[in-house]
């Protein structure tokens, strides 16, 4: 069931203030160098940015919501539909699309064609454990936590790291429904396509 | 979808095309990614000063490689060799290309014969934040001050580039001025070239 008159992903991102893709790349090509300078350790930059990227997620939530006009979503399919169409195109101005669904419903991939975060980058062989996109696994862990979602996000394939697909899927713990308190973790993987049409 | 249309992977980036730079993604994005740049860097640092540094550093690298791909896509791999010439390049093409807008003036400095400054009402950077009253004179034009000196390091003109907030009468918010001061043989290079 869709939500009640949402604006769609475009209509948002026509109306909002934008800025250069470019220079978003750049300035976050200058964090990931920042944060491998200061602490050495892939795994503990890959855990740095998630955390960075929990931080903004839980304040972009509630921006997404007073801009998007969703209601709020009646399942998981919805979600990370809503995630996908709206969410990706009202921030990054690209959209996603969402496959690989489990069985139960609590599991999917959402797949990033376009990513402008990895505009001209490239890992050195140095950094191959690096996820350089793990700061968008963090917003959406703590966005989706805003909402009462505990969910995991992990990267499947990345083409960074030489495989030809990217792939974020998000395994999504229970869903809580209104009254509910608490809420089971739904995991998270989201995938992320680059595809390149001559 | 998947699989449709012709895929072309590319093993090395620097075998895809260059993007033609009209991609944008929007405002609060790039606020939410600054505000953490400088979150991060507080934690890393003790006093202010080593945080504008900081902020420059980290503003050096984005101008670097923003000169290399203006001048690479936009100008056709010329590059300036004047002074006058690579000012105007700075508060032009690449406000133009990174802020949507050419700056807001572009000034030489009337006590010194090394410095010049471009001013803009208010950076794009600067819109979201506001200092508190026990950091001082800490601004996070700091940033864009180390991309001006990246752009200008680059192109083989080295300089001295801070970001001030100067008062305006009858405004709330100061103007801010990103103040260059080039290096002597900056200088001296400039008057040979006559």
């Amino acid at each position: 069931m869709a939500p009640v008159a949402p604006r769609s992903g475009d209509a948002i991102f026509a109306n909002i203030e934008r800025v250069n893709a470019e220079l978003f790349t750049l300035t976050y090509g200058a964090i990931v160098r920042q944060l491998l300078t200061d602490l050495e350790e892939v795994e503990e930059v890959n855990k740095q940015l998630e955390q960075m990227g929990y931080n903004i997620g839980i304040r972009l939530i509630d921006e997404f919501l007073a801009k998007s006009n969703v209601s709020r979503c009646v399942d998981f399919r919805e979600t990370a539909d809503v995630i996908a169409k709206v969410g990706f195109k009202m921030f990054l101005g690209v959209t996603a699309s969402v496959s690989n669904w489990d069985a139960e419903g609590t599991c999917c991939s959402i797949i990033l064609e376009d990513n402008p975060l990895v505009d001209f980058v490239e890992l050195p062989d140095t950094c191959q454990g690096l996820y350089y996109c793990n700061m968008l696994s963090g917003v959406i862990r703590g966005a989706l936590e805003m909402v009462s979602m505990k969910t995991e996000v992990t990267w499947i394939r990345d083409v960074l790291r030489g495989d030809d697909v990217k792939l974020l899927k998000q395994v999504p713990e229970e869903y809580p429904y209104k009254d509910d308190e608490c809420f089971m973790l739904k995991k998270i993987k989201i995938s992320k396509h680059l595809f390149k049409d001559t | 979808m998947i699989g449709v249309g012709k895929i072309k992977q590319y093993t090395n980036v620097l075998d895809k095309p260059l993007t033609k730079g009209k991609q944008e993604v929007s405002l609060s994005a790039f606020a939410f990614l600054f505000s953490e740049l400088v979150q991060y860097n507080q934690t890393q640092v003790d006093n202010i000063g080593e945080l504008e540094r900081r902020l420059e550093d980290a503003g050096y690298a984005v101008g670097a490689r923003v000169l290399e791909l203006l001048c690479h896509r936009d100008k056709g791999n010329r590059r300036e060799t004047r002074l006058l010439g690579i000012l105007s390049f700075v508060h032009s093409t690449v406000w133009k290309v990174l802020f949507g807008k050419v700056a807001d003036s572009l000034e030489k400095g009337t006590e010194h014969e090394d410095e010049y400054m471009i001013s803009e009402k208010e950076l794009l950077v600067n819109r979201f934040i506001s200092i508190p009253k026990d950091m001082g004179t800490f601004n996070c034009g700091a940033f864009v001050a180390g991309i001006v000196r990246g752009v200008l390091d680059g192109a083989g003109f080295p300089a001295v580039v801070t970001a001030h907030f100067v008062p305006v009468e009858g405004q709330q918010r100061p103007r801010t001025t990103i103040l260059i001061k080039f290096a002597e043989e900056v200088l001296h290079r400039e008057a040979r070239l006559g």
